[in-house]
């Protein structure tokens, strides 16, 4: 039951969207069809686990006193405010449509706070740049050149150096980060692309013939 | 009006909060992180509902029309009036919607690797056909290609070309070819690098050091774009200062 | 290069530097510029050029699916995308039907629309039905679209790539009613004929991750053959380069520079392009960042090893 199930499961549903690319009629094409709409609806269900599962920590974290239980507080507030707002009071169905309360949660507290978030990390890489990013042997040289490259060219200031060093039109550092961009960048990309390509069709196989079981925990 | 620049003042003190992590980690960025967490939490708790479940599970199996909730029959109506409707097979999604969520209850968590397999074998099903398809032989495909683009050779201008004209005609398909190869020979840890295969990996890392240097630029140009629009809001938005 | 005592402790001083003077420096960097307001020209590179033919090879009616796969955290990269992307469209009388494999993806979708229309009260009655300007009515220069007949939000469905899988033989099992209204799909004109993933004409994705354009490259272009050209954040985009050359994507825009050169092409000239400024302020500086750091460490570094030997 805890084991066999679910491995014939996987070997099951994963077996039936290998064959509908090659026999999309039916049945193997209402079978995918179906479990892609069951994927959809078990997908939903995983990410109500994460909320629930994060106020049931922040409820424990209150329970037992601990240090930081006022943001755990605030963390459980927080979410019952969006929940009660979403579900009663912004009308339904269309509750994302603008003007509603919970759009207006939505551009003036979840956006400022998200974007805030990813924008700090323009202060760190700034940092790190200063700090970490070192010429120590000719491959960390090539690498931090091809940013210079890139970063000069892709700004109008790129054509300036480019005037300054007296280049000749359409061979500046734009041209250049053009070429790294479309050439040296595809090559390298295509060798990462085809190697995780080859890997997950690996993984994939071990997975449905039940080789690869680590994905259901222990015992 | 005073929603609109209430909510402006909001959002303009919780950046500020956030922003305030940079001198040092302090109450007010916490609290403006936990309430991050939470508003997060909620927002796809919400989300789920109303753009997943409620049409897709509940509208289906007809629940919503039991509940008075909705005036289009599902599954269920029709069964009960003799219909046949393949609908009802969502009984069996919610079914193992259910199971997920039980993993909340420690003693039979366990039963959550019934849904925890379905998901697991579409991803493995469709992902070993669509890289191999996509990922794998489309990229292989545009590898195998002349070392010389005669093409283009034939199609340069006499006079005004540019470095990128030159190079995708005279050394670019040898770029993408010797690139794409090394890198891979790179990543090939069957064999010692040693001999012509560590030659061969040798090139390959300096290819790759190049698109990473390529996507570290491409990182920080990411990372300054998404400040210069929180300054925009600031100085614009919230501040006037700015057009 | 002379290198004293003074020079010695200089260097030292340099490398032991507080990282908040570095982020205060970025700050000034980025902020003066906005209060500037120069503008300056971008060059414009062939992948978007790609991108903005793919949209002018499309007659007036096509039908193009639009899918928003991002959140807040990319806003300022892909939003000024998404808003041109709009106008672009509008402009050539195309019609738009609007999804998300983000939750947050239509509501920014929302968001955009609301930005580019320029007429928010007022109604029209037409066949009984009272429209809205602002919400059923957009008023865009000089078109009008109407909700339904050129435009749809379909809203967000969970199951990142089998969302794509599934509209290749259903777009009504994917997506059953609209976001706004929560009808049924079918009661909109604009859903007419459109049945499966390769009645569109093109796919267009604004994409800051998975899932995104890996997965529209590999199930909409690969399996459904329907053309696809991008959005993607800069972070994101050097990655998809590959599929460009061969081909699986008709286009793609990297981040604000994408989306600048964008508004340069289609000549409506916004967020983007204004912010082009303290963008070359920032790769300047962070290129001389690196420089000053490097050139500080081998300093203090040669002399050390002076010292030791």
């Amino acid at each position: 039951m805890k084991r066999e199930i679910p491995l014939i499961l996987t070997a099951i549903v994963g077996l039936t969207f290998v064959v509908q690319f090659f026999v999309p009629h039916y049945p193997m094409g209402f079978l995918a069809d179906m479990f892609s709409d069951w994927f959809s609806i078990i997908a939903a269900a995983a990410i109500w686990l994460g909320a629930l599962n994060l106020m049931r920590v922040s409820a424990e974290k209150i329970y037992k006193r601990e240090k930081d239980r006022f943001y755990a507080g605030v963390t459980i507030a927080s979410f019952f405010l969006i929940v009660i707002i979403g579900f009663f009071f912004s009308g339904g169905r269309s509750f994302q449509e603008p003007g509603t309360r919970f759009d207006w949660l939505y551009i003036n507290i979840y956006t400022p706070l998200m974007a805030t978030m990813f924008a700090l990390l323009a202060f760190f890489v700034a940092s790190a740049s200063y700090r970490a990013f070192r010429a120590r042997n000719a491959q960390a040289t090539v690498l931090l050149l091809a940013a210079f490259v890139v970063m000069l060219g892709r700004t109008p200031f790129g054509d300036w150096i480019s005037n300054v060093l007296f280049l000749p039109e359409g061979w500046g550092i734009a041209n250049l980060s053009n070429i790294i961009m479309n050439y040296f960048n595809v090559a390298g990309q295509r060798a990462i692309m085809i190697g995780i390509a080859l890997g997950i069709v690996s993984t994939s196989l071990r997975i449905i013939l039940g080789i690869e079981r680590t994905y259901l925990g222990g015992d | 009006m005073f929603w609109d620049t209430f909510g402006i003042w909001i959002a303009a003190l919780l950046t500020i909060g956030i922003v305030s992590f940079l001198y040092r980690d302090n109450p007010v960025y916490k609290f403006c992180e936990s309430l991050f967490v939470g508003i997060s939490a909620g927002y796809w708790f919400v989300s789920l509902y109303y753009q997943n479940l409620l049409p897709k599970l509940f509208d289906n199996l007809g629940i919503t029309k039991l509940l008075g909730l909705s005036q289009n029959d599902g599954a269920f109506q029709h069964i009960f009036s003799g219909h046949w409707d393949g609908r009802i097979w969502y009984v069996l999604a919610g079914i193992l919607a259910i199971m997920m969520l039980l993993r909340l209850v420690s003693k039979i968590g366990w039963i959550s690797r019934w849904p925890l397999a379905v998901v697991v074998g579409s991803t493995a099903g469709l992902y070993m056909i669509t890289y191999f398809q996509s990922n794998f032989l489309s990229q292989l495909q545009n590898t195998v290609i002349p070392l010389v683009a005669i093409e283009r050779i034939r199609a340069l201008p006499s006079a005004g070309m540019t470095a990128d004209q030159f190079f995708a005609a005279y050394l670019g398909n040898l770029v993408l070819i010797v690139g794409t190869l090394t890198g891979l020979v790179y990543f090939y840890f069957s064999k010692e690098h040693k001999g012509a295969l560590g030659g061969a990996a040798k090139i390959g890392i300096y290819f790759l050091m190049i698109t990473f240097g390529a996507s570290f630029g491409y990182t920080v140009m990411s990372r300054m774009s998404l400040l210069i629009g929180r300054l925009y809001f600031l100085f614009g938005d919230w501040l006037g200062i700015v057009r | 290069m002379s290198n004293g005592p003074f020079g010695q402790k200089l260097f030292q001083a340099l490398l032991r530097i507080d990282r908040r003077i570095i982020f205060l420096v970025i700050f000034l960097a980025l902020s003066i510029p906005i209060f500037l307001g120069l503008r300056i020209d971008i060059t414009v590179t062939q992948e978007v050029r790609l991108f903005y033919n793919s949209v002018e090879a499309l007659s007036s009616g096509s039908r193009v699916l639009l899918s928003f796969d991002y959140d807040p955290g990319s806003e300022p990269e892909l939003q000024p995308m998404a808003e041109t992307g709009f106008r672009h469209l509008i402009k050539n009388h195309i019609k738009f039907i609007i999804m998300g494999l983000w939750p947050q993806g239509p509501m920014q979708a929302n968001k955009a629309l609301t930005r580019i229309n320029e007429v928010d009260e007022g109604f029209l009655v037409d066949n009984g039905d009272t429209l809205y300007f602002g919400r059923d009515l957009l008023v865009v220069g000089p078109d009008t679209i109407r909700y339904g007949i050129d435009f749809i939000n379909l809203g967000f469905q969970a199951g990142n790539e089998l969302v794509i899988q599934r509209m290749g033989s259903s777009i009504r099992a994917a997506f059953a009613n609209d976001a706004r209204y929560g009808r049924p799909i079918d009661q909109f004109p604009i859903m007419n004929g459109l049945n499966k993933l390769s009645d569109f004409d093109l796919v267009i994705n604004w994409s800051a991750g998975y899932p995104g354009t890996v997965e529209w490259v590999q199930f909409a272009v690969d399996r459904f053959h329907v053309p696809c050209g991008a959005g993607n954040t800069a972070v994101q985009a050097p990655q998809v380069y590959p599929y460009l050359d061969t081909g699986q994507l008709s286009g793609l825009m990297g981040g604000m520079k994408g989306g600048a050169e964008y508004e340069q092409l289609t000549g409506m000239r916004a967020k983007a392009t204004m912010s082009m400024v303290s963008q070359t302020a920032a790769h300047i500086f962070v290129v001389l960042f690196i420089v000053i750091g490097n050139l500080a460490y081998f300093m203090t570094r040669g002399r050390k090893k002076e010292g030791r030997a």
